[in-house]
């Protein structure tokens, strides 16, 4: 764990020093945009599917799916981020206690 | 008949801190996620210090929890940290910070410091480096503070899934992912990073799937760059 935690940390810092030290014209091309916008996207939608629906590499349908719901709802709803992560734990202990 | 102008550099401030607070709150839940997904508090910790980047700092903790391996790991959290580079190079020009500076604001380069320091360059360059240093800073200290307490709270729960911290690991992703989504491609990568991933899980080692979404973002970019670009 130390290990991803430091070389992600040090890539992490190195990422943002380029963009001050090297004026680069790379960095502006209209792909390059684009990817930088929906890459988050894509990884932050590939981490709730794989974290809902995985263990491991098998797919499953479990309480998670009930967190899932109501992180859904409420985000429909506006609430603010922390009540969200929070119901959403709520939902999911409560659809264990209740399997 | 005179009217008193707010000091813009105050106000400037003020909303600095209030971005930091609000952010803070952020905080806490990655505390509360990386432990539940197998960090120690200490880990934790160094992660918000020194990545200091939230998108970057859920992904690792998100592809380790999942069980991926450490090169995933920080392959996924650099594909999320190439948009600091982004920053870096547009804040560059905006500020032109000395350049013993330059090292300490790039600590400080995230979506808050770039956003608010580009939401006032009309008001001039002072006004600009106000903005990004008390941002950033702001945001350093509250999100590392509310990180610890995460990261406590956390530990002192003894059964993780009793508590339904499994549950919430994914939803805080998904509240991270809603407001990103304000356009039709945004939407199309959303889907199509979880229908990859999700597709992939069962024939690659856990991890991987997720660093695939991410470079079919890259495809979809072009893909999409292209049409725009096509149109004129």
């Amino acid at each position: 764990m130390w290990l991803a935690v430091l070389i992600g940390a040090g890539l992490a810092y190195l990422q943002k020093l380029l963009g001050f030290l090297v004026p680069n014209a790379f960095l502006a091309r209209p792909v390059i945009r684009t990817a930088t916008i929906l890459m988050p996207i894509s990884l932050l939608a590939a981490l709730v599917a794989v974290q809902t629906f995985a263990v491991g590499t098998t797919l499953v349908v479990d309480a998670r799916v009930a967190g899932l719901a109501a992180a859904v709802l409420l985000l429909v709803a506006r609430a603010p981020f922390i009540v969200v992560v929070l119901a959403a734990a709520a939902a999911t202990a409560a659809a264990r206690a209740l399997a | 008949m005179s009217v008193v102008q707010p000091n813009p550099m105050r106000l400037i401030r003020r909303q600095a801190i209030v971005i930091g607070l609000a952010v803070g709150t952020y905080g806490v839940s990655f505390g509360a996620i990386s432990v539940a997904s197998g960090l120690s508090v200490a880990q934790t910790s160094v992660l918000s210090l020194a990545m200091f980047t939230g998108a970057s700092q859920f992904a690792l903790v998100g592809v380790l929890g999942a069980g991926g391996s450490v090169v995933a790991a920080v392959l996924t959290s650099v594909l999320l940290g190439l948009r600091n580079s982004a920053y870096g190079l547009r804040l560059n020009e905006l500020l032109q910070l000395p350049t013993t500076q330059r090292p300490i604001a790039a600590q400080l380069t995230i979506d808050e410091s770039a956003a608010m320091a580009l939401a006032h360059e009309h008001q001039g360059q002072a006004a600009s480096r106000v903005a990004f240093w008390w941002t950033g800073a702001a945001v350093f200290l509250f999100w590392n503070f509310a990180t610890l307490v995460g990261a406590l709270g956390a530990e002192a729960i003894s059964d993780l899934d009793a508590w339904g911290l499994d549950g919430a690991v994914p939803a805080g992703f998904l509240a991270l992912l809603w407001p990103q989504i304000r356009s039709r491609p945004a939407a199309l990568a959303a889907v199509l990073g979880g229908v990859v991933a999700l597709v992939a899980t069962p024939w690659l080692p856990p991890g991987v799937p997720v660093l695939l979404a991410g470079l079919g973002a890259i495809g979809l970019a072009v893909v999409v760059a292209n049409r725009l670009g096509g149109d004129s």
